[in-house]
């Protein structure tokens, strides 16, 4: 395997809830940010890296000085990055080449955000909301509904198929007191019966919208040495963009994901079959069922076999998030993104409690933005 | 009784000036979009520079309106409430005939529309202005898919 590129040492994670009232996303981004560098066990001043989403609720612009500020930060390195639910898993990536170029040692990764009962309708003034939105195709649901569709006429894949993606995260998720659904699972056949939001799409397909918060610390695997939680190593790291609007997606069956997780695995010396936990971008069942063709794991359209044939709890022997992914936990935004790193990192630190997988190795992240058009893939490994 | 789709109240575009020769086309029930002279290859949506070569020799020319349904959705509960009142309605990705796929509203046929149908171009009145909607026609074109 080869050399580590960094190490995350410290994680954050805001239980996740419907609506925040009068909370602004400043605010639940120090409470998440506290949270990691605690758990990291580093002084607020150790941290000289911020890297941050974009748009930060009530603050468009100059976002990395705002945060900075906020925190009480003086960062030698600052900066957006801005990829949709990839944000996360870029963060990493970025955070340890920063490092590596010798701009700063310790970098906070942080993505929240507020939800209110009423939010804002897009400001979009982009080619999608000139050439989509009059056609009436507004908001993400259609076109991964056209990413679905896709599927299943080029490869055969069933409504059932797709179904058996919600209802495993649904399942996970009764093991996770934090997760929305907790408490709430739901199988093939309630996945099945909820309403038909935009065919072949099924409402419980669809991530619930949530208010949340994630934040991951990455330092230089040398000083994660000396820090009080065992070390979780980046290995590997691909990304790729190709698009923004579906119509221009140069596949409907296939994505960027495929590239950046390739890069990921030769990066790290692996492959897709010896990953030990699946953590994988979930904010539809047809983005899970692409993401595990793209990586290799089944031949192209044969992801209804796969999953059938394979465990995907904690126990059994293809882990695929285990804390209920964002169909089981809820999606917190940007911040939806990050809930597969904080995840792989509480596995490969034998932190998961009652769901702990058994082998905790090796951990497969990826990050998907916009429709299949934003990806980022990284390998992370136990120290 | 299906509703009239001029009546509702949709999102229009938001043409600029580069963009304003589809949508005057449009108003006159016709498809225009961009070739580029250095390729060789039809671009949609507008740009002022080819996506493939970069070049700046584009110019407009009148597609042929014929297209093949890459991919569909019926939309049952619309994300702009402006289309609350054709629920459920049919969105699809269309082939053009010249290559580029654009995204349209697709009008019922006489039977429910299958990936790979053959499209034609049926400017619609939707929301008070004429769009370059596609119907699917009858004959299934042998051509195989793309």
């Amino acid at each position: 395997m080869s050399r580590a590129k960094g190490a995350i040492v410290g994680i954050g994670e805001l239980k996740p809830q419907r609506l925040t009232s009068g909370l602004t996303t400043l605010e639940m981004i120090a409470e998440v940010s506290r949270l990691a560098v605690l758990d990291a066990g580093l002084e607020p001043a150790a941290i000289d890296g911020l890297l941050v989403g974009p748009q930060v609720g009530e603050t468009p612009q100059h976002v990395p000085a705002t945060i900075a500020e906020y925190l009480g930060l003086a960062p030698t390195m600052a900066n957006v990055v801005d990829l949709g639910g990839a944000s996360g898993a870029g963060m990493v990536w970025r955070a340890a080449a920063a490092i590596e170029a010798g701009m700063c040692d310790a970098v906070l990764c942080v993505l929240a955000n507020n939800r209110e009962e009423v939010a804002p309708r897009s400001p979009n003034r982009n080619p999608i909301r000139e050439f989509d939105v009059p056609f009436g195709a507004s908001g993400a649901n259609i076109s991964y509904a056209l990413l679905m569709q896709a599927h299943m006429a080029e490869y055969g894949s069933t409504a059932r198929d797709f179904a058996l993606i919600a209802a495993a995260a649904r399942a996970n998720a009764q093991l996770n007191p934090d997760a929305i659904f907790y408490g709430k699972p739901a199988d093939v056949e309630a996945v099945l019966a909820s309403p038909m939001i935009a065919s072949p799409l099924h409402l419980l397909e669809i991530v619930m919208p949530v208010a949340g918060g994630e934040a991951v610390v990455v330092t230089s695997t040398e000083r994660a040495r000396s820090l009080r939680k065992p070390p979780v190593h980046l290995l590997g790291a691909g990304e790729k963009v190709t698009h923004r609007a579906v119509s221009q997606a140069p596949s409907l069956t296939s994505g960027p994901l495929k590239s950046a997780m390739a890069r990921a695995f030769q990066q790290s010396g692996t492959r897709a079959d010896e990953m030990d936990l699946l953590s994988l971008y979930d904010c539809y069942t047809i983005m899970v069922a692409t993401t595990i063709e793209d990586a290799g794991l089944c031949a192209p359209g044969a992801f209804g076999a796969w999953l059938n044939d394979h465990d995907l709890s904690h126990k059994g022997a293809k882990p695929l998030n285990t804390h209920g992914g964002q169909l089981g936990f809820g999606q917190p935004d940007l911040a939806g993104g990050m809930t597969h790193i904080v995840e792989a990192v509480r596995q490969l630190r034998g932190e998961a409690g009652e769901r702990q997988i058994g082998k905790a190795g090796l951990a497969l992240v990826t990050g998907n933005g916009a429709t299949m058009s934003e990806a980022t893939a990284l390998v992370l490994g136990a120290a | 009784m299906p509703i009239d789709l001029n009546t509702l109240k949709t999102a229009g575009p938001t043409i600029t000036a580069l963009t304003r020769p589809f949508w005057d086309a449009a108003t006159d029930g016709r498809l225009t979009i961009q070739h580029c002279e250095e390729c060789g290859r039809a671009i949609f949506y507008p740009r002022p520079i080819c996506p493939h070569c970069w070049s700046k020799r584009l110019v407009w020319k009148d597609a042929s309106g014929r297209g093949r349904l890459k991919s569909f959705s019926e939309v049952h509960k619309p994300g702009h409430p402006g289309w609350l009142p054709a629920a459920p309605y049919v969105v699809g990705l269309v082939e053009l005939a010249e290559g580029p796929t654009m995204l349209s509203f697709i009008l019922p046929g006489t039977r429910p529309q299958q990936i790979g149908d053959m499209l034609l171009l049926a400017p619609t009145a939707i929301g008070g202005r004429v769009l370059p909607a596609f119907i699917p026609v009858e004959s299934r074109a042998e051509e195989k898919p793309q």
